[in-house]
């Protein structure tokens, strides 16, 4: 009879189970907490160098608050914008940019449709190998590249070496191999029975490529357009060593060359151009953002 | 159209040998089921028919010409995959002109084709959505629309309704007999699901380890099997295999099951079964319907008692089990009978519809 009386008093836990919404609630709370902290740690830079830009070197030599702009001017980007030289940097970098990510689609997806799709003899081999190729450093190829080119020119007397389309050649090296293997992932995904239903239908393996496997890919196809592009905007090593006339040089180079002059760095039009050059690669995230996450979530081909 | 014929055909994988020379002959307008267990070969040789697997040996005809080394878009053939395999960026519409597309038919007639395909089909709304937004048995709908149109000499389908669930497995498999009705093209359909074999097909081929078991019509296959693989495999619930032996009882023939089980044999099994060695290892063969409660008494009907271990209520029938010499044995008796679980009931067997098989060689006698 006691223990009657006492189930009837009700239970009584000892153990607090919070409920589901808070436990979400203070997730949420702790994930907001870290993306802001990421966020600062990553816009903090940029916003450094957009206040600098609108200084005048007077100003971001004096000692006054540096996250201030007390007289604001453009004339930094005035300057940059009305220089040949600063203009001459971003239309090589803009032609190599998109050369270099033409050549690269053009020979890394039909590589890719072949390695993932007709089955030849070492064709696994094959496109791992196209993968390790990635993973050697530029740093370490650079020299043996360098003496390639000036071999050629003793032999041939084709000179490549001092030409901004010398880049067409080297980019390649970095952006094919990684494409390439971004679109194997990408084709491998794609049902093997789609292929076959469209070899059935008819069509040839460069039709099965062209109407089924490049729209069917094309987030990949995109996430892998957006790659090649920022590495061939963004390489610094290649055309520092590869180029040296100031009529050559892309960018990157280009705005360390001639802005900084012995140790004179004219900090203002540094920073203006580094921001002016990274708003191509901006411009093209934005607006292919969404292709560019669907694509990095892969796999939602299977209709 | 046309028919179509495999000869002699063989295929093997390195060290496996899927198809072990199968001969084939498939008639104009006809129905062909190609029916087996997983790995018994099925898909292959269809795949082989469509000229997605090369041959390794013998030859592939169809309409008389020799196909092995032709390419699958001419050999005018049409696949419906299990998958579907729509192009998932197309609309419906341009999912089923894709191949008339490519062989640059004239704009009207393409329009013409879809839309008498969409019509037969009940897809006419759905022409222009994407598949993404279509059931699973739209899908499917689609995916035979996309062989209709082409008008091609066979269709080749690759377990089309596995995908499907059990209720839209049955609504399709109607669909299907009546699309082939409509266009009467010749067909080969490739299943492992025995009832779809049954329902749809003119002829079924039943396919074992990479051979052919047997070819006939449904009726035939349930009612003479040649093997006890087809035996077993064709029906459900399966047919029930018991060791017997025959016996010479006063100048009768009679069957012993148990030891205390023997049954004479009805005239035309006795005469049929009377040159076979008695020393010989046998097994009978019973199909569950022929198991049922006593009945209106028959010649060749025979009565015996059991316990039953388990009984299914399936509303119909009641199918039960019970235990006869270590064997699991399935019955199908009414539901008025009265069978209970675990309690004895008296059965009735009809021998007249009994099959007597060699237990080593698996043969039907």
């Amino acid at each position: 009879m006691s223990t009657l009386a006492i189930d009837k008093s009700g239970p009584r836990r000892k153990v607090k189970y919070g409920s589901m919404s808070r436990d979400r609630t203070w997730a949420l709370r702790w994930s907001y907490f870290f993306l802001a902290l990421f966020a600062i740690f990553a816009l903090v830079p940029p916003i450094y160098m957009i206040i600098t830009s609108l200084k005048s070197s007077a100003e971001i030599s004096a000692a006054t608050n540096p996250w201030w702009v007390f007289h604001p001017t453009l004339s930094n980007y005035i300057e940059l914008l009305t220089s040949n030289q600063f203009l001459r940097f971003f239309w090589n970098s803009a032609m190599v940019s998109v050369v270099v990510v033409t050549i690269t689609m053009l020979i890394s997806v039909p590589a890719a449709f072949a390695l993932s799709r007709m089955r030849f003899w070492g064709s696994a081999t094959l496109a791992t190998g196209v993968f390790l190729t990635y993973l050697i450093p530029d740093s370490l190829l650079f020299l043996p590249l360098f003496k390639m080119f000036a071999r050629l020119s003793e032999w041939t007397g084709i000179s490549l070496i001092n030409h901004w389309y010398v880049l067409l050649l080297l980019y390649p090296t970095l952006t094919v191999p990684f494409a390439t293997w971004i679109m194997i992932g990408y084709f491998a995904s794609i049902p093997k029975e789609l292929d076959e239903a469209a070899i059935i239908d008819g069509a040839s393996w460069f039709q099965t490529l062209t109407r089924i496997f490049i729209p069917v890919a094309l987030p990949g196809l995109i996430a892998a357009t957006i790659f090649a592009f920022t590495v061939s905007w963004a390489q610094f090593l290649y055309p520092l060593v590869f180029t040296t006339s100031t009529d050559q040089l892309v960018m990157p180079v280009g705005i360390i060359t001639s802005l900084i002059k012995g140790d004179v760095f004219n900090w203002g039009q540094i920073m203006t151009g580094a921001l002016l050059g990274a708003a191509p690669p901006l411009i093209i995230y934005a607006f292919l953002m969404d292709y560019y996450i669907a694509g990095l979530t892969a796999g939602a081909t299977k209709g | 159209m046309a028919e179509v014929n495999l000869r002699k055909v063989v295929k093997r994988y390195d060290d496996v040998e899927a198809v072990r020379g199968i001969d084939l002959d498939i008639a104009d307008h006809e129905f062909v089921v190609l029916v087996g267990p997983s790995g018994c070969g099925k898909s292959t040789t269809l795949r082989m028919i469509a000229g997605l697997e090369d041959i390794t040996d013998g030859d592939i005809m169809i309409g008389g010409d020799v196909v092995n080394d032709v390419p699958p878009k001419d050999r005018d053939i049409a696949m419906v995959f299990q998958n579907y395999a729509l192009y998932p960026h197309m609309t419906v519409a341009e999912n089923m002109s894709f191949g008339l597309r490519l062989k640059h038919y004239p704009r009207a007639e393409i329009k013409s084709r879809v839309t008498e395909a969409a019509r037969m089909l009940d897809i006419t709304d759905l022409i222009d959505r994407k598949p993404k937004q279509l059931s699973g048995g739209q899908r499917q709908r689609v995916a035979m629309g996309r062989a209709i149109v082409r008008n091609p000499k066979v269709f080749l389908f690759d377990e089309p309704l596995s995908n499907l669930d059990a209720k839209l497995r049955v609504q399709m498999r109607i669909e299907i007999k009546k699309v082939h009705q409509k266009v009467r093209t010749t067909t080969v359909y490739v299943t492992h699901d025995q009832v779809e074999a049954m329902t749809l097909a003119d002829r079924v081929v039943v396919m074992n380890k990479g051979r052919i078991e047997q070819i006939g019509t449904p009726n035939e296959l349930y009612h003479k099997p040649a093997t006890r693989f087809v035996a077993g495999f064709i029906g459900s619930p399966a047919m029930n295999f018991m060791p017997c032996r025959l016996e010479d009882v006063a100048g009768r023939l009679n069957i012993r099951v148990a030891d205390r089980l023997s049954f004479p044999l009805p005239p035309a099994r006795a005469a049929r079964y009377r040159n076979v060695p008695r020393a010989e290892k046998l097994l009978i063969g019973i199909r569950p319907e022929h198991l049922t409660e006593p009945r209106a008494p028959e010649p060749g009907i025979e009565t015996f008692e059991s316990v039953l271990d388990v009984t299914e209520p399936m509303g119909m029938e009641t199918l039960v089990y019970f235990t006869l010499e270590g064997t699991q044995v399935c019955g199908r008796v009414s539901p008025g009978a009265g069978a209970t679980d675990g309690a004895p009931m008296r059965l009735a067997v009809d021998l007249n519809n009994m099959h007597l098989l060699n237990e080593g060689s698996g043969v039907v006698l």
